[in-house]
């Protein structure tokens, strides 16, 4: 076991060529089911583990050298606050709005229905879950990465 | 510890069976949202709207409670990285003859 473990990557030709079409396949389909999470089963929490398996896939695939996109550890945490930020955020509008809190009814936005804009409050709440879901899994798995990489270095400093 | 254990599972004699129609929540709630969740959170899928609209505060930190959790995850596995920052560290390295940490 040398350093670096899980920098290497670990695709042959196969994997290298058939995750050019997984993996644009597999975030379209996160993003599809966050924007239709309102009509059919599915929603943030979901979006966001797949989005979230499309970048762990590259990185795994491609490994740290030559991957196509990654997200760091450091802006994946302040991603993850972000992302739950942004909902915070939509139930601080609705109380700037004249209303309570998280309640739809009255954010700040010219529409006609109230319907309509219960369906814009959801959808922004379900964009701070995806993105909030995202980007905690893909810190954990940069964590685990980074740790293994540290304790295969610290056998090597004993040895 | 166990008795309070022990009278909590005692309670759950008294539930009400799951699917009971003549439960108290499904007696007032459950046909409300049924009925209103359409017009009212203008998605046509029964469970977004409660989970969104009108369980909105419960999800608010439900998302909180998973970040907070992958964050201590995180800074669990990451505590013993950096050389010489962490108290786990000095404390191997003393055993191992050489103190690094401090």
């Amino acid at each position: 076991m040398g350093n670096n473990r899980l920098k290497k990557p670990f695709g042959g030709i196969v994997l290298d060529s058939s995750f050019r079409i997984i993996i644009p396949f597999t975030l379209v389909y996160g993003i599809y089911i966050l924007t239709h999470g309102e009509f059919s089963p599915g929603g943030g929490f979901q979006a966001g583990a797949l989005l979230a398996v499309g970048i762990v896939l590259v990185r795994l695939i491609q490994g740290a050298d030559k991957e196509s996109f990654n997200v760091p550890g450091p802006i994946a945490i302040v991603c993850a606050g972000v992302g739950t930020f942004i909902y915070a955020a939509t139930g601080w509008l609705t109380l700037f709005g004249g209303g309570q809190f998280l309640d739809y009814s009255y954010l700040p936005v010219p529409m006609e229905h109230l319907a309509e804009l219960h369906a814009l409050g959801i959808l922004m709440i379900e964009i701070g879950v995806t993105v909030c879901v995202m980007m905690t899994i893909i810190d954990i798995m940069d964590a685990i990465i980074e740790r293994l990489d540290d304790d295969d270095k610290e056998v090597d400093y004993h040895e | 510890m166990t008795v309070i254990t022990v009278l909590f599972c005692a309670c759950t004699v008294f539930l009400p069976p799951i699917g009971d129609p003549n439960s108290a929540p499904n007696q007032h709630v459950t046909p409300y949202y049924i009925e209103n969740s359409a017009e009212d959170t203008g998605s046509p899928n029964i469970v977004t709207g409660t989970l969104a609209d009108y369980r909105g505060f419960d999800t608010l930190w439900e998302t909180s409670v998973m970040f907070v959790s992958g964050l201590t995850a995180c800074l669990i596995l990451m505590a013993n990285t950096e050389e010489g920052k962490s108290v786990l560290k000095g404390r191997k390295n003393k055993k191992g003859g050489e103190n690094r940490g401090q």
